[in-house]
């Protein structure tokens, strides 16, 4: 691997892993909130999934001469994660919540899908290795969208308010990289612009049953900026409730 | 005012004095058997119950709930209201009068031969 390879490959693990550790956090804020037992135990479950595929990706980097991956998690600044804002965002109702899991876990799914088969080996082996998780996630996220969708006229009309206040977010997700070309080329991913028409084309079938509508294309306006740094004023609290405990001992175990 | 030093008491707003009340029998989800199976071609073995609005609901929540620790490779879930269950009343329908031998695996011809066998006869 020569050295600008190495570049692409850290900027795109370090989004991926950042992506799923804010993500984790934030869905681990419903523990003992979320609407009912069950449900409750299944999304602070995936949400433990998310923290230790961030955990995977953040040990790749750190393989790559990164620092531990608790180092990396926890002691950066907010303008120095590179998750989408998307995944930023406060959890709001429960609506917002299970529509930002089905934008987001479809198109992580998709990630790792086309990584499974990436010319870089170390990360189509933990792409290879998460297949089962994901699928879980992405069919916890299809029930709910679907049946809130269509439940009666209180739950379509907070599934669609929240779908349209999360999708030029969600489309900030296919920010692209300044190595994007390179990535392309060199057969490590197959890029964003890719990556979203097949989430578009895999999403839309369960919006359709859902009865949930895609805002016009002419209205979409990607908010991009997550991947340089550029993030919301949600994030900086977010990071420091989630360090807390690193910075008051970084040896702690827990 | 700091209510509570857990967070998540804070961020949910909840009002202390004044507790969450208790649902209506009819404001919550029926419950569904989950069964699991540990390996292919094993029984399936009934491991709890869970709430759902739903089949496909109770098989996500049964996932979670009873086979997030990787022992599972099939669950079924069964609406609760579905099966037919003895009542306990008529438990002594179990009850069995001893004295038939016949019925029992040891009163064979065969176990003659088993214990010949093992004596090595």
């Amino acid at each position: 691997m020569n050295q600008t390879s190495s570049e692409a490959i850290k900027e795109l693990l370090y989004k991926m892993a950042d992506d799923l550790l804010i993500i984790g956090h934030r869905n681990s804020e419903w523990t003992g909130l979320g609407p009912i037992l069950e449900e409750d135990i299944s999304f602070s479950s995936m949400a433990q999934d998310k923290i230790g595929q961030a955990q995977a990706l953040y040990q790749l980097l750190n393989d790559l001469g990164e620092q531990e991956p608790d180092t990396v998690a926890f002691t950066r600044n907010a303008n120095q994660f590179h998750n989408a804002q998307l995944l930023e965002l406060p959890n709001g109702e429960y609506d917002f919540s299970l529509v930002r899991h089905f934008l987001y876990d479809h198109a992580d799914q998709l990630r790792f899908e086309a990584l499974a088969n990436s010319s870089y080996e170390p990360l189509a082996k933990v792409a290879r290795k998460v297949k089962g998780e994901l699928k879980y996630h992405v069919f916890h996220a299809n029930t709910w969208m679907v049946k809130l969708g269509s439940a009666n006229e209180e739950s379509h009309n907070r599934m669609q308010a929240a779908f349209n206040e999360a999708w030029n977010y969600a489309l900030g997700m296919f920010e692209k990289s300044s190595f994007e070309d390179q990535l392309i080329a060199e057969g490590v991913f197959e890029g964003e612009e890719t990556l979203q028409e097949k989430w578009l084309a895999n999403i839309t079938p369960y919006l359709i049953k859902a009865g949930i509508e895609i805002p016009a294309s002419t209205s979409w306006n990607p908010v991009f900026g997550g991947r340089i740094g550029n993030h919301t004023a949600n994030l900086s609290p977010l990071v420091e409730e989630m360090s807390e405990v690193f910075r008051f001992d970084p040896t702690a175990e827990w | 005012m700091i209510k509570s030093l857990d967070p998540r008491v804070t961020r949910a707003e909840i009002e202390i004095e004044n507790p969450i009340a208790p649902l209506n029998e009819l404001d919550q989800w029926e419950t569904y058997e989950v069964f699991h199976q540990k390996k292919r071609g094993d029984q399936h073995m009934h491991v709890g119950i869970v709430h759902a609005p739903n089949a496909e609901m109770a098989f996500l929540f049964g996932k979670e709930q009873y086979g997030r620790r990787g022992f599972s490779v099939n669950i079924w879930v069964v609406k609760t209201r579905d099966v037919f269950a003895s009542e306990y009343d008529d438990s002594d329908i179990f009850d069995t009068v001893p004295e038939k031998q016949y019925r029992e695996a040891g009163g064979y011809k065969v176990m003659e031969k088993i214990n010949k066998y093992k004596k090595g006869v």
